[in-house]
């Protein structure tokens, strides 16, 4: 691998029950680059991704071992504050949330939990990250009209905003867009794209098509475990392993 | 073919009867309530309280116990708003799911919805005899508050359940803490808070078991918490004891008013719920 890794997966087992859904993940997921998982559904993408973030934390009966580090610093380490560890990760799910409040606050919110009190400081952080999603020019006449008003395509927008908006260094996407239209879910990619000139993004999509479209790595999962791991051209194309091929050629779904 | 068919036939009966006599019998109450107690509703009924005689037949009202349930049902839903809603943000944001603690709270609150109010009253009258408090407006209060709480903490559990897992996550990777979480959760089931408030109050204010010995009875509109007061049902409960025709139709113009009371606040929770669902 050429890229410096920004996330570095070590011996990742995730257990919930009796359930092995992770087994001995390892894997380097490299900086300013889009990172897709892919794989069948059901496979462990979503677990693969929240293991990164931490959001399997609250899950009953989960076991959580091995190592992830981001920067260096492990996740799972005794010490780590993981209120810190998310602040370093946007996540956009497979639908938009907007929080219960205006599209201001929407933005305003991380800012305001992570210390920024200052009217002007909010206000220009709303606007330069509503700008940054393209949203600015549809919503500033409303800014303080409720979030849950915006179509869901616009939604998704203010989601990924809301996340830059605590200057996060890496956006997780969870099938990001698979409850938008095409012209959104177009909108959305491209903003992925134009965004990992300063954020490692890591994707999980069940569409080959996107993950050609959109990554430069791409991460084939199946059943809990890495099959392969390469450059996108690589792994859609010419695949190294079995599985892949099967996967790619449509056998497996 | 046939047999599917007699089965429908059966079952849509059944449905239909059942519907009948549930509307039926309805019909019948707030009919008979109207019939018998809307000639004896006047203003006085609304506006005043007992005159001296009044059980007898002469001149009055029963804003004494209007005022009362009032009080009553008012502070016991502020009070339970104030240990329920801690309690149901601690056992679904601060625990885990599977937490042993909070599967035996919830447990427990679901035995506690289920006890009949007079054991409330029971329990409340035994702690005031310890406690040396008298049948009062703070009697009647403390009864009908541990009346509400397992009221309010089932609504509030069922409406932070339906906020979605997914509103959880995002809120979370913006790094909050769980008193951050807590606060959106909040501004998410606000619509919900008052369906339970309602449904608490509506509760309360109908509740004769829970007043009966911890509240007292008196003529007067209470003036502070250690006097005693009366209350919509235990006023209806006496007049409809007496042997006068005149003070059992003011019996049911009490029972009319308050049909009235529940009616307006059954009303607006629907509505509310219907809101809340619709914006979710
Ligand atoms: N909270 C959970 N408890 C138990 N099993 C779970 C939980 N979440 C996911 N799983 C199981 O883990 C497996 C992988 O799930 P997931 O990571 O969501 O798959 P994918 O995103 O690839 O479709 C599935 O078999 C699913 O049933
Ligand atoms: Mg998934």
């Amino acid at each position: 691998m050429t890229q410096t890794p920004h996330i570095s997966v070590k011996d990742l087992n995730v257990q919930i029950g009796d359930n092995h859904l992770l087994k001995n993940i390892n894997i380097n997921i490299p900086d300013k680059c889009i990172t897709s998982i892919i794989g069948p559904s059901g496979c462990g993408k979503t677990t693969l991704l929240k293991s990164l973030n931490r959001l399997l934390d609250d899950i009953p009966d989960v076991q959580i071992s091995g190592s992830v580090l981001v920067d260096g610093e492990d996740i799972y380490g005794p010490k780590t504050e993981v209120t810190h560890i998310r602040k370093k990760m946007g996540l956009l799910a497979q639908r938009p949330f907007p929080l219960p409040m205006s599209i201001y606050d929407n933005i305003a919110y991380g800012p305001r939990i992570h210390g920024i009190r200052g009217k002007t400081e909010l206000n220009r952080l709303v606007e330069h990250y509503l700008k940054a999603v393209g949203l600015w020019e549809e919503v500033k006449h409303r800014l303080h009209g409720p979030a849950s008003a915006l179509s869901i395509g616009q939604q998704q927008r203010l989601c990924l905003a809301r996340g830059l908006a605590v200057e996060p260094e890496i956006i997780l996407g969870d099938e990001s867009t698979s409850a938008l239209d095409p012209i959104s879910t177009k909108t959305i990619e491209d903003l992925l794209i134009k965004l990992k000139e300063n954020y490692t993004i890591v994707l999980v999509t069940h569409i080959l098509r996107q993950a050609r479209r959109v990554s430069d790595y791409i991460i084939f999962v199946y059943m809990g475990q890495i099959i392969e791991f390469g450059p996108t051209e690589e792994v859609l194309l010419n695949p190294k392993e079995e599985l892949t091929k099967d996967y790619v050629k449509g056998f497996i779904s | 073919m046939r047999r599917r068919k007699i089965e429908e036939f059966i079952f849509k009966g059944l449905m239909i009867a059942s519907t009948v006599v549930v509307g039926l019998s309805l019909f019948l109450i707030i009919g008979t309530v109207v019939v018998k107690g809307l000639p004896y509703l006047n203003w006085d009924m609304l506006t005043k309280t007992p005159d001296g005689g009044y059980y007898f037949g002469r001149s009055g009202g029963v804003l004494n116990a209007i005022i009362g349930s009032v009080y009553i049902a008012g502070g016991a839903t502020v009070l339970g708003m104030i240990i329920s809603l801690p309690v149901s943000i601690y056992l679904n944001i601060y625990l885990k799911k599977e937490n042993r603690f909070a599967r035996l709270a919830k447990l427990s609150f679901d035995v506690l919805f289920g006890i009949p109010s007079i054991v409330y009253g029971a329990f409340a009258f035994s702690l005031m005899v310890y406690l040396g408090v008298r049948a009062s407006l703070l009697g009647g209060v403390i009864a009908v508050t541990l009346l509400v709480i397992p009221i309010m903490v089932r609504t509030l559990d069922e409406v932070i359940i339906q906020v979605p897992k997914e509103l959880k996550e995002a809120v979370l990777s913006l790094g909050t803490t769980r008193w951050e979480m807590a606060k959106i959760y909040f501004r998410q089931i606000r619509a919900g808070l008052l369906t339970a408030v309602l449904l608490a109050f509506g509760r309360g204010v109908g509740d004769v078991a829970a007043v009966m010995f911890t509240a007292g009875f008196s003529d007067n509109i209470p003036t502070s918490l250690n006097e005693p007061a009366a209350t919509l049902p235990l006023a209806i409960f006496f007049q409809l004891s007496s042997p006068i025709p005149e003070v059992q139709g003011r019996a049911y113009a009490s029972a009319l008013i308050l049909s009235i009371f529940i009616l307006i606040i059954v009303t607006l929770s629907t509505l509310l719920t219907n809101k809340r669902r619709k914006n979710s």
